[in-house]
Formats: C-alpha cells, structure tokens, sequence
C-alpha cells in the first residue's frame, strides 16, 4: 500500500533498474555457489573413489585439492558479490535515497 | 601437571578480568533496548564481521573439527565446507534484505507483512529449541573439558561458565557481548594460526611432507586422504549438506549480529570478512587435524591403548603441548575456554531477546511495550536462561549431546530459514502457509532426529532406527517448504490478500533501505 512518494519511487525507472540489477548480481552467484558444493557432495555420495585419486606422485588427493579449492572459491563468490555491490548497486541505492530518502 | 594449571588459569584469568572490565564499560552504555539487542547499531562491518566469526567458530569447531580430522582425514573436511558455504547464501539472499527490514531479531522480518502473534510465537520458539540445543552442547562440552584442562569438578566448570555469561549479557548487553566476541576470535585465530605454523614448520611448509608424515602413523593409512564412513549414503550426504548449508542462515545468534551494524552495505562487508576468517581458520583446524595425526599417534606421553588421551575432541589441545609445551598448552586451553565463554554469552544474548522482544513486547503487550519494562524482561530472561543451562548442562553430564548442534541446524534449516526467506521473497505468502509449514517443518526435524539412529539407537538404545538417516533436512526442508506453499496459495482469506499488498512496500525497503532502522547517535 504505497502512496505518495513512495508509490511514484515504487513505478520509477530508478528503481526497477536497481531491482534488476540486484536479481542480475545475486541469482547467478547463488546459483553457481549451490552447484560447486552439491557437485562436492555429490562425488562424495555417489563415486568417493574419484577423490581418493592421487595428483602427480605424492599424497595429496584430488579430493582434498577440491575442498580446499571450494573454500577459496567460498571467499571468492563473497568477494565478488561484494565488489560488484560497491560498484554497480550501491551508487544507485544511493541516488534513490537522496531522491526518495526524506520519506522513508 | 600443576605447572600447566597454573599458566592455563593465569592466561585465563587475564582473559576474564579484561572482559568483565569491558562489561563495566559497557553497562554504563546499556540504557535502553536499541544498546542492548544491537550496540546501538554502531559496530563496524570489519568488527561485525570478527564477531560473527567469533560467534561460529565455537569449541565444537575449533576441538571438534579438528578432532574429526585427527579420527578420519578428509572426513573432517566434509563438516568444515558444509559450515562455510552457508555464507555466501546469507551474503547474496539474506544479509541486506534483512538489515533494511528487520530492528532487533529475524522475527522482525519474518513478521513483518504477517500476523505479529502467531508468526511471531514460531519465530521465538524456533529461536529458542535452537538456541537451547546450541546452549546444551555447548555448556558440556565446556565442563568436560575444563574439568580435563584446569582438573575443577565439572558442576563448577558449568557453574563458572554459566555465571560468567550471566554478568556479560545482563549488565553489557550486546556492546558487551559483540566485545567478549571479537577479542576470543582474535585470540582463536592467532592460536590457530601459530599451531598450523609450528606443525608446518616441522615439514618445511611442504603439506605433501605432513601428509606423508600422517598416513604412515595413522591406522587408516592412505585412506586419511579420501572420503570415508562418516558420510555413507547419498541421502545423508545431500540431508547433511542441506542443514549446515541453510540452517547457518537460520541461526538465530547470527542473524541477530546483522542488526548491530548500521547499514545494509556494512552488513555485507561484514559477511565478507566473516567468510574470510571462518574460511581461514577451517583451513587451520585441518593442518592442526593431520598435525596430530603426525605428532601424536605412537607417542605414550599422549595416547593410551591406541586412544587419545582425553578422547580425540583433544587432538589440538595435546598437540599445543607436543609442540610448545606448557606454555602452549596453557594458552591454548584458555583460548578454549574462552571461546565457550564467547559462544554462550552470543546464544543466550539470542535466546534473551526472543523472549522479551518477541514474546512479551510483541505478543503479550502487542507492541506496547514500555521500553524500561522490556529491558527488564531481558535481564530477567537473560538470568532465567542462565540458570537453565545451567541446570540442563549438570543434568546432561553423562548423556551423548553430539547429535544436538546437528537438530539445531537441521531446525534453523527447517523452519527458522523457509519462514524469513519465503517472507523476504514470495509475494504469496501468507500468514496460515508460514504457520503450519514453519511448525510442521519444525516437528518432523525433531521427531526425525528422536526416530533416527542417533537418538533412538545410541541414546534411547533400541535395536533398529525406526527412520534410517542420520539427518532429517532433507525431509523436514521440503515439509516445510511444501506445507508453506500448499497453505499459502490455498488461503482465500482477506487477509492474505491483504498480506500480498504489503509485499510492494517490503519489497521496496528492503531493495533501498529507505525507512530501515537507523544506528543510535552516540
């Protein structure tokens, strides 16, 4: 129930821009997050053999060069979605709510 | 042995006096609700974010975690990315959205176009089996290992616990309690840290020389590298996934961290240096994991029978005395201890605010609440809560209490996280879907855990498990998930449409963050 203001903010070009740039930021992302890790439990419940696997000569598994990939890669989607907020979202939050701000 | 008492309660004790000194300082701040659910909203997202990191990096992570490793290896790992990869989920769908809607606690937000009385009494009491479960694990494990560490009578080390928490919350509130937070996640983080560098430094930073070091003195041998038992089947596996992935963004402790700071921008910054630090030090407690496996397996000063002395929960703890000797294992068991401290305080802090924000100035006073009397019922519930972990920590003593961190997520995931996301993002939800779905998403959790293998064979210790798996998430996600759709799109009821108009102005504040909940002025 939005009125006013408000309700002219809601049907602004402004907004629906900074709407859809965040669905384009977050969905992605999320969706590329849930399919590294569900891949990583997967192998683990369907063929756990496929990490036993040795990379080169030494001890170290495929398996553990994978977890410790995905927690990288973890701190890299967080830092990415971060970044790309500073750049791409925040300068438009910003210019609604000096527009619109005084309302809320 | 009286020489590493002595260091380890020294260290302790400087720990205690600093932070008591912090909570006096803190009191004279605490003068009304918005200090004492939230600091005011003036901690930065680079504090926020070692606090929240403090709040989960918990002694069951830290001894647990790496004690996990010193058993199985890469099972270990397992357990450490399920716990990490919740956080990017919170960062991209939840931290902003509920920064711009929410005051004090998730129930803020998963209320907020819904009926305040019933959504609110599932919100609290999903906060409250959480926390209480959360509360339970942790205050045993701390008497048990206070009573291995500093050789003090469990009932006291429960009782010490419980007190010192106590005077943190009710006299500092949440300025307190975020300080008490970021100085053990400092204090965790170098000690971690300095464990990893000494085991590291033993093979000249070369991890292909610890690993070799570990299989030749663990039983298992090679297969320390390599996926084992502690996953055996792909519905565990994909049930257990589930409920750390979604249930760490449905811890109510956590979430109510996202309210202290003073914007949705320092709330994302403040995931990204959480993600950071937990990452880094899951990193750690696998270096330390295998470290024990290279050091103390074979050693008669640590195992006995081929046993860890003090179980394998002790695995970093002995290891700090295999390499730094008593002076190591005093700091490190301090900064355990420390840490329990931490974590309790966070919980309680949690539990505190469900009641007196949720249930008594929401539900009984519907909002009316005076603000003096609220922040007396916090106290109140912050001492009543004291005393019942307590009570239930003594009473636990002897009984198996693993399987509780595990409902508390498998909760958190099932009614805690549907409610506040579908409320955040469904425009048709309703006020019967959230209520039915939420409970009944709740219940299975629970009745799935009271009929699986954990409680009902080794607790309860009947022959066969009524139902098969370890972890109920994945049942009790989609029961909730399904029950909150079916009895949403099924509502004909005025106020559900009512319930779908409110969703534009939602929408709209939480996109902008115009009318969000400002910080205090200082």
């Amino acid at each position: 129930m939005l009125e006013g203001e408000l309700k002219k903010l809601s049907e602004s070009d402004a907004y629906k821009d900074l709407c859809a740039a965040r669905s384009r930021a977050i969905w992605p992302l999320a969706i590329i997050m849930l399919v590294a890790y569900y891949s990583f439990i997967l192998v683990i419940a369907f063929d756990p053999e496929l990490f036993a696997n040795k990379i080169g000569d030494g001890y170290t598994s495929l398996g553990i060069v994978c977890g410790f990939a995905l927690i990288l890669f973890t701190f890299l989607i967080t830092g990415l979605y971060v970044h790309k907020a500073n750049k791409d979202l925040e300068p438009k939050i910003e210019a609604i709510q000096k527009e619109f701000g005084h309302h809320g | 042995m009286d020489n590493m008492n002595l260091t380890a309660v020294t260290m302790f004790g400087i720990f205690v006096v600093f932070t008591l000194g912090i909570t006096y300082w803190a009191a004279k701040r605490v003068t009304g609700t918005k200090n004492f659910y939230s600091a005011g909203g003036n901690i930065t997202g680079f504090q926020n974010g070692l606090a929240i990191a403090g709040d989960y990096m918990s002694a069951a992570s830290f001894l647990g975690i790496s004690g996990l490793v010193f058993a199985a290896g890469f099972d270990g790992l397992i357990y450490s990315i399920g716990f990490l990869v919740g956080w990017p989920i919170i960062l991209l769908l939840i931290a902003e959205p509920l920064r711009n809607l929410g005051k004090y606690t998730f129930a803020d937000v998963a209320s907020y176009r819904l009926r305040q009385t019933p959504t609110r009494i599932l919100a609290a009491f999903g906060s409250l089996t959480t926390v209480i479960l959360y509360l339970i694990a942790q205050m045993v494990g701390s008497g048990k290992l206070i009573q291995v560490l500093f050789g003090l009578e469990y009932n006291y080390a429960v009782l010490i616990v419980g007190v010192l928490m106590m005077i943190y919350v009710t006299f500092g509130g949440m300025i307190a309690t975020t300080w008490v937070q970021i100085i053990k996640a400092c204090l965790l983080i170098f000690g971690a840290t300095l464990l990893a560098f000494l085991v590291l430094w033993h093979f000249n930073f070369s991890m292909e020389g610890l690993f070799g070091a570990a299989i030749e003195h663990h039983s298992k041998g090679e297969s320390i590298m390599a996926p084992g038992g502690l996953v055996s089947d792909p519905i565990s596996a994909i049930s257990l996934g589930l409920a750390l992935m979604f249930g760490t963004a449905g811890l109510p402790h956590i979430l109510m961290r996202f309210f202290t700071v003073p914007d949705a921008k320092q709330a994302n910054r403040s995931v990204l240096y959480a993600t950071g630090f937990i990452g880094y030090f899951y990193i750690l407690t696998f270096i330390i994991g295998f470290g024990a496996i290279a050091f103390l397996i074979g050693n008669p000063e640590f195992m006995e029978d081929g046993k860890l002395i003090g179980g394998n929960n002790m695995a970093a703890i002995q290891l700090s005395s295999a390499l730094g000797g008593d002076l190591l294992l005093g700091f490190i068991s301090a900064v355990a201890f420390a840490t329990i401290l931490a974590v309790v305080s966070g919980l309680t802090l949690a539990g505190a605010s469900a009641i007196s924000h949720d249930l008594y100035a929401s539900v009984i006073k519907k909002g009316e609440a005076d603000e003096k009397a609220e922040l007396k019922m916090s106290r109140l519930a912050t001492l009543g809560l004291g005393v019942l972990a307590i009570v239930l920590g003594i009473m636990f003593e002897k009984q198996n209490v693993a399987y509780m961190v595990g409902l508390a997520f498998a909760i958190a995931a099932s009614a805690n996280f549907p409610i506040l996301f579908l409320g955040m993002y469904w425009r048709k939800l309703t006020t019967r879907g959230a209520v039915i779905g939420g409970w009944a998403g709740l219940l299975t959790a629970i009745v799935l855990v009271i009929l699986g293998p954990i409680v009902w064979v080794d607790v309860l210790h009947f022959d066969k498990a009524v139902f098969p798996y370890k972890y109920p998430a994945l049942f009790s996600m989609t029961v909730a998930f399904v029950g909150i759709w079916f009895f949403s799109i099924t509502d004909k009821s005025v106020n559900a449409k009512l319930e779908h108009e409110k969703f534009d102005a939602q929408h709209l504040r939480a996109q902008t963050g115009i009318g969000a909940e400002k910080a205090a002025k200082h």
